[in-house]
């Protein structure tokens, strides 16, 4: 699977302009790794392309799709599983925050962001659960967040999205881990990150280089799930234990 | 004005002026222009490592590029790096230096942009030999606030090379650029360092010197027979092949504002006695890192705290060889009789190599760069002083250390400022811009 510290060596990363994904794939990179590249916009995509060939890695393929159409995603796929050879881990990081006020208003907006980031993720794992239990080997790593460990009044839309792709996961696992298979869920709090470049600065808030490296170390020792920083775990256990009766009345 | 404000503050590194303005960060170099342009003036800015105000806009955009960060060629054979303007040149060691290289110039922190480095044509202890930081890009593309892309070399569009080079940020956003890098074979760096005492030991011992990282640290508070005293520093990349792996993380950082007080005439008088006897021998060669070499200040994260919330001034000219001497020597006395010293002052011959940039800071002579605390009139009338002196000597002031300078001042450091006020974007400001230019007054 590997050349360096037990780290993947084909693979292959959905949204690979998300800063969370460039951050863990750069130090894959440097290791020589190979990559299949998949996001929307050509111009950023290539500029990874090139960081990442720059950095060390031996070769990589730029795909430009939109991840909501599903219906495209097999044949994607299967050029990634072919182009790569093998994949040894697929990187899900694709994902909108969204717009909570538009998602009250209107369900097409509330559906824009549960299609971006459930059922597209959806569609993609389902093929490559199949994929990666026929080959009994490789990683899947989802992006998923620490909102979708409960309703919250501010964001409960994105937090929905990430809450069932946290159960779906969780079922990928329990089905395919026997097979050798590495599930991994990851939960990154605040992450300074293009996406939350709108939201006001506070302490909680980490790079995405700090998450990078729990991924990559998630990956290594093949953890189930993990809070990223690793605060977030408490954090969150603290608010998934406030009573439904003190919750609903906090402004969170 | 408040600091109490809940937006984002950006600040230089001198922590002073203070001024409000709107950061929106930038990641991609196909978002600028931005897809909702700024109601009012904007800047693009790197790391905010420059000390005054060439890096702050009150009531503007700022747009910073510490997102743009992606290595986007190497070329092991030529050592050419093309990357985004907001690589740090950090971030460029840490991927050199494994691989034998290094950076052609570099100045006392590796924590500013390659953006900010061509802005503020950068120079460094080797300037006498490699010039300045804007002799070793090879090209970049300007992107204007209209969306115009100019690719810019020293043969194509070279006007617009020369503006942006040195043209503090004012001619539009760099993208990209490509820097040739320079081979080495270890990290190490053979050292040499010389007490030296007065500025006539100091002027023999640069006219002599051979090697090509050459600089001075002087004592500004010493006075009588210690008066000017210092250590000539010398250092060449060793020859011998050794370690050529990536510094590790610096894990201090200054973790709160020191109270003013604590930075006076006695400690750093305590200070510059240690440093200055630090040495035991009047000679020491050895070989060093070259972290502590460089970059001695680096390993503590915010080392600007240390001069609390007040903040910093810096003062750095250069004076020409033929008066040099005199206005050195009057620059020291003015200093020491403030009361007012300075931590980490340094002092070098700069070379005679000509700047590629129209408002390039380096000519030919001796340099002097100091940091001062603000307190109260002192600072500002020493600095009043200090710029008299260079102007009354025919040197000139380095506007990335600046928060100062009088428009009067600047325009007759830089001449040829309404010629490069052409090349300006008409989107573009700068709060050193409008004081320079007359259009914003220094406050009292």
């Amino acid at each position: 699977m590997s050349k360096g510290k037990g780290l993947p060596s084909r693979v292959l990363a959905l949204g690979a302009t998300s800063a969370i994904a460039e951050a863990t794939l750069r130090p894959l990179a440097e290791s020589g790794a190979s990559f299949f590249l998949v996001a929307r916009n050509a111009q950023k995509l290539s500029a990874v392309s090139d960081d990442l060939l720059t950095r060390g890695a031996s070769a990589v393929t730029a795909y430009v799709m939109d991840l909501d159409d599903t219906a495209a995603h097999p044949a994607m796929l299967e050029k990634a599983a072919e182009s790569l050879g093998t994949i040894d881990l697929a990187l899900l990081a694709h994902g909108v925050l969204g717009e909570q006020a538009d998602a009250e208003a209107s369900y097409a907006a509330a559906e824009a962001i549960l299609r971006t980031n459930f059922m597209s993720a959806v569609s993609l794992i389902t093929w490559l659960a199949n994929y990666f239990e026929a080959s009994r080997q490789g990683c899947l790593a989802v992006i998923s967040s620490v909102a979708g460990d409960r309703g919250r009044k501010s964001n409960y839309v994105y937090g929905a999205s990430k809450g069932a792709l946290n159960v779906f996961v969780d079922g990928v696992r329990n089905r395919i881990d026997r097979s050798g298979v590495h599930v991994l869920t990851i939960k990154p709090g605040f992450v300074a990150t293009p996406m939350t470049a709108h939201i006001k600065p506070n302490p909680l808030f980490a790079q995405p280089e700090q998450v990078a490296k729990d991924i990559l170390g998630a990956i290594r020792k093949r953890k189930d799930v993990i809070y990223t920083p690793p605060f977030w775990a408490i954090i969150m256990l603290i608010l998934r234990s406030v009573p439904r009766s003190i919750f609903k009345k906090l402004n969170v | 004005m408040a600091r109490s404000d809940s937006r984002p503050r950006f600040e230089s590194w001198g922590r002073y002026p203070e001024m409000q303005a709107e950061v929106v960060p930038l990641h991609w170099t196909a978002d600028y222009p931005l897809a909702k342009p700024p109601a009012a003036k904007q800047l693009v800015v790197g790391a905010g490592r420059s000390y005054g105000d060439v890096c702050l806009l009150e009531n503007g955009t700022l747009i910073q590029t510490l997102g743009m960060d992606r290595l986007l060629h190497f070329d092991r054979e030529t050592g050419v790096l093309r990357c985004e303007a907001g690589v740090t040149l950090a971030q460029i060691l840490d991927f050199a230096v494994p691989r034998g290289f290094f950076l052609p110039v570099t100045p006392g922190t590796k924590y500013v942009t390659v953006g900010g480095a061509i802005a503020n044509d950068i120079h460094g202890k080797n300037h006498h030999v490699a010039g300045t930081f804007g002799h070793h890009v090879l090209q970049f593309e300007l992107v204007r606030s209209d969306g115009n892309r100019i690719l810019c070399s020293p043969t194509v569009n070279a006007s617009w090379f020369a503006a942006t080079i040195g043209g503090m940020g004012l001619t539009g956003m760099i993208a990209w650029a490509e820097v040739k890098l320079r081979p080495i074979v270890s990290r190490q760096i053979d050292y040499h360092g010389e007490k030296f005492v007065g500025i006539d030991e100091f002027l023999t011992l640069s006219r002599n010197a051979k090697a090509e990282y050459t600089v001075a640290w002087i004592d500004c508070v010493a006075t009588g027979k210690n008066f000017a005293r210092g250590i000539f520093m010398q250092g060449e990349h060793t020859k011998e092949p050794g370690e050529l792996k990536k510094s590790p993380q610096p894990w201090l950082s200054f973790p709160f504002d020191l109270p003013a007080v604590a930075l006076n005439r006695f400690s750093m008088a305590a200070f510059n006695t240690v440093y200055y006897h630090k040495q035991f021998p009047k000679q020491k060669t050895a070989k060093v890192d070259y972290e502590p070499f460089f970059y001695p200040l680096d390993s503590v994260l915010h080392w600007n705290r240390m001069y609390g919330k007040n903040g910093l001034l810096q003062f750095q000219n250069v004076l020409p060889h033929a008066s040099g001497r005199e206005g050195m020597i009057e620059i020291l006395k003015a200093i020491t009789r403030s009361g007012l010293a300075s931590f980490l002052a340094v002092i070098k011959f700069f070379g005679d190599i000509p700047s590629l940039g129209m408002m390039s800071f380096p000519q030919p002579g001796i340099m002097l760069a100091l940091d001062f605390p603000i307190r109260e009139e002192v600072s500002f009338d020493l600095l009043e002083r200090l710029a008299k002196i260079t102007l009354e000597h025919g040197g000139r002031m380095y506007s990335a250390k600046d928060a100062r300078m009088t428009a009067a001042q600047y325009q007759t450091f830089y001449p040829q400022w309404q010629e490069f006020a052409r090349y300006i974007d008409p989107g573009f400001d700068s709060a050193f811009w409008q004081r320079v230019t007359g259009r914003r007054p220094i406050d009292e």
